[in-house]
């Protein structure tokens, strides 16, 4: 019996495409600092996209929302050289491009947007890096080499080298796919979280850069695959956009 | 009593004297050139200057310039997939496109006014870290660069010298160990001294999941990092940079100027030049130089300017000289030097014999017998002398100088029943070599005799003869003839020498 329920679930799930799973709430490590929190963080349950959001989908938002369409994107909201560059116009991919792909060169203003219209948001880097922990079978992979070398393996591979297709890598145990080997993504706060520009010195991060109690630095300077992933996300303002970097919404559970 | 006591207070008196000598008159502080503090020229004259950039293993012309100047450096980071051993790919991250990343030269109290542009197709956000500069993070904490754009910060090269300038963005080991590292010289006001030709090498240490030479693509392997355990140790960022066609090529009679840095991470380098020695090392890319260094430290994020003349042609092996690195994990290049022999300097193989140690025997008895065979003279006498030199020289190395042989492994000649059933049997045996089993005196040998294609007939003759009369052997004598007869009627042995 057992086989045929699990079957099912995969079906319902690639029907979904990039639907909402429930994320259980839970307690975890972030590799982090927050000044105000030692120890664990909690997370509160809420849902996530279980796969990145694609080309095909960000084109069905634009051609709605035309403010968002390049070259009528502000640029102080977008990049203009670079957001959405790698379509054949501002309302079609072109050949090169597949609707399947993950949509990236998108500014974290547009995907705010983006999510705002679905009446969901950004993922916390909280919510973001809890869920990442996992593997297929763990809620917290992160001490498992293993885990470890799969995702510095996609590291380092050029971004240049061509994009995968949205649901390529296993689902992890709670269901959602791609937080690892396809793209990096936005998070909400990721402005918050500023690594020191010069990654080496003892101090944290150069406090100048952001304001008030959110001030975190990096704690576990083992967790490479974070840390680098932390490190791209603090090297960005609101307006950029990466050939590499896409996103996926959340929702609260009220 | 009194007498010792005397004594130790002249030996006190003495160290001390000794001492001051030693502190008042070292010469360093009549040279200094003043550090940092001198090295502010004033502000940069005539219009800012476009710095030339180039790959390993070159090396810009120098900036022949007397007056400080703007100098403008765009570098770009590229991640590129490239060889690292033949049919072995990895992914390099990379300043200018290469490992290590493109050359810049500078002099003294310039202003560096520069650009650092992240390739949009990069997967990482990268800076850098220019050891020439004189303030926090040496440019690290200005130019930390996301996919796609680019920064600026200018700086003064306050000190002369050679730096390593490296990425500094988290992981920062792992970033230096995918090649993000290479060298800025900053001229001395008044130059370097003149040489024919400057090369740019740079070590680096590579870990990847495959084994040394496992082909395919070879992803970085943190864990090996960490642990130090390096799978390739290379100049130039991949096995072949240096070697055959790519060797660095040199003239006889030119000096060479190596600039030699060392990105590391992990791993400091015995630099060796494999046939030559270092006329003058600016060791760790300083200002002063040492004179004749055969091998020079060169530690992970450090330089030395290496100079030497090519006094003869060849080949010269660059290496680090933790020998393991350079045989077994690719840590080789080299230098290839044409233009006439020199066979003062260096002679080539003069000799190539045989060792005989405490053996050596005089070869004058030779000389007799050639000369008196030559005037169709010889005698038995001087046949068995000159055919105990050569036996000495040649065939007591197996079947010892008493011709008992060794028990099982090389048949005797004493005493000996096969020599004395054919005389033309031995005489195939020394010209054609023996091998396969024989049965000599009772006993079954079966090992390899080589042919003695080096001797002629004579000599054959001579050493047959001699080994005849020895050792209760019945006797007899082995003509140059003979041997002839027998060379011109038995087949010769696939792979024999001549």
């Amino acid at each position: 019996m057992r086989p045929a329920v699990l079957v099912l679930g995969l079906l319902v799930a690639a029907a979904q495409g990039s639907g909402y799973q429930r994320v259980p709430g839970g307690e975890y490590r972030s590799v982090l600092k927050y000044e105000d929190l030692k120890g664990s963080r909690a997370v509160a349950a809420f849902e996530l996209m279980t796969q990145p959001v694609t080309n095909g989908e960000f084109l069905k938002f634009v051609r709605t929302h035309r403010e968002w369409q390049r070259g009528r994107a502000l640029p102080l909201y977008a990049e203009p050289s670079a957001y959405l560059s790698h379509w054949q116009t501002p309302t079609a991919l072109g050949p090169v491009t597949s609707a399947r792909q993950p949509v990236t060169r998108v500014s974290w203003f547009a995907a705010t947007a983006y999510c705002e219209a679905q009446g969901a948001r950004l993922p916390t880097w909280s919510e973001w890096e809890y869920v990442a922990a996992a593997d297929e079978t763990h809620r917290d992979a992160r001490q498992d080499p293993a885990w470890r070398e799969r995702i510095l393996a996609w590291y380092a591979r050029s971004a240049g080298a061509g994009l995968g297709v949205v649901g390529s890598t296993p689902p992890n145990v709670y269901g959602i796919q791609d937080l690892h080997g396809l793209v990096w993504e936005w998070t909400d706060d990721y402005s918050a979280m500023l690594v020191s520009a010069d990654n080496r010195s003892q101090s944290e991060a150069d406090r100048a850069r952001f304001c008030g109690a959110g001030a975190l630095a990096v704690d576990d300077r083992e967790n490479y695959p974070v840390m680098m992933r932390v490190a791209l996300l603090s090297s960005l303002r609101g307006a950029d956009s990466t050939s590499s970097l896409g996103f996926r919404c959340a929702r609260s559970i009220r | 009593m009194k007498r010792q006591a005397k004594l130790s207070v002249a030996l006190i008196t003495a160290m001390l004297l000794i001492g001051c000598q030693g502190g008042s008159q070292a010469p360093v502080v009549a040279t200094d050139t003043g550090g940092s503090a001198a090295g502010d020229f004033g502000p940069p004259q005539g219009e800012p200057i476009k710095a030339v950039l180039t790959s390993p293993p070159n090396v810009p012309p120098p900036t022949n310039r007397t007056a400080p100047a703007k100098v403008i450096v765009e570098l770009e980071v590229r991640e590129v997939e490239k060889e690292i051993s033949e049919g072995v790919k990895y992914t390099f991250w990379t300043f200018g496109g290469t490992v290590p990343g493109s050359f810049i030269r500078v002099r003294q109290g310039d202003t560096v006014e520069f650009h650092l542009k992240n390739h949009p197709d990069s997967k990482m956000p990268h800076n850098i870290d220019l050891h020439a500069v004189t303030g926090p993070g040496g440019g690290a904490t200005s130019s930390f660069t996301a996919p796609g754009h680019q920064s600026q910060f200018t700086f003064k090269a306050l000190n002369a010298g050679l730096y390593i300038y490296h990425c500094a963005t988290a992981p920062v080991g792992m970033h230096v160990a995918n090649g993000m590292y290479g060298l800025i010289l900053v001229e001395p006001p008044e130059g370097l001294r003149k040489v024919d030709r400057e090369y740019y090498v740079v070590q680096g240490d590579f870990y990847t999941v495959g084994k040394y030479r496992e082909k395919g693509v070879q992803p970085f392997d943190m864990q090996k990092a960490i642990d130090e355990h390096a799978t390739y140790v290379l100049f130039n960022g991949s096995e072949g940079a240096m070697l055959g066609d790519n060797a660095l090529k040199a003239k006889v009679g030119e000096t060479v100027r190596l600039y030699v840095g060392n990105g590391g991470p992990n791993l400091s380098s015995s630099f060796h030049v494999i046939g030559e020695i270092f006329d003058r090392v600016y060791t760790e890319g300083g200002t002063r130089y040492q004179e004749n260094v055969q091998t020079t430290m060169v530690p992970a994020g450090g330089s030395a300017m290496v100079e030497f003349r090519m006094e003869v042609p060849g080949t010269s092996i660059l290496v680090d000289h933790a020998l393991f690195r350079a045989f077994n994990k690719g840590a080789l290049g080299m230098i290839k030097t044409e233009g006439p022999d020199n066979k003062a300097v260096y002679s080539g193989k003069e000799v190539d014999s045989v060792y005989l140690g405490d053996k050596a025997v005089s070869a004058t008895p030779v000389a007799e017998a050639a000369t008196a065979s030559a005037s169709g003279a010889l005698t038995l006498k001087q046949q068995i002398g000159a055919g105990a030199a050569l036996y000495n020289g040649t065939c007591s190395v197996c079947h010892q100088a008493n011709g008992e042989g060794l028990p099982a492994v090389f048949p005797p000649l004493a005493k000996s029943d096969y020599l004395k059933a054919d005389s033309n049997r031995a005489i195939s045996a020394v010209l054609n070599g023996l091998s396969g089993p024989v049965k000599v005196n009772g006993k079954d040998f079966n090992s390899v005799m080589p042919p003695m294609s080096q001797l002629n007939d004579d000599e054959v003759a001579h050493i047959l003869t001699y080994v005849l009369n020895s050792w209760g052997n019945p006797g007899g004598q082995v003509s140059a003839a003979q041997v002839a007869k027998v060379r011109g009627t038995t087949a010769r042995p696939k792979g024999a020498a001549n």
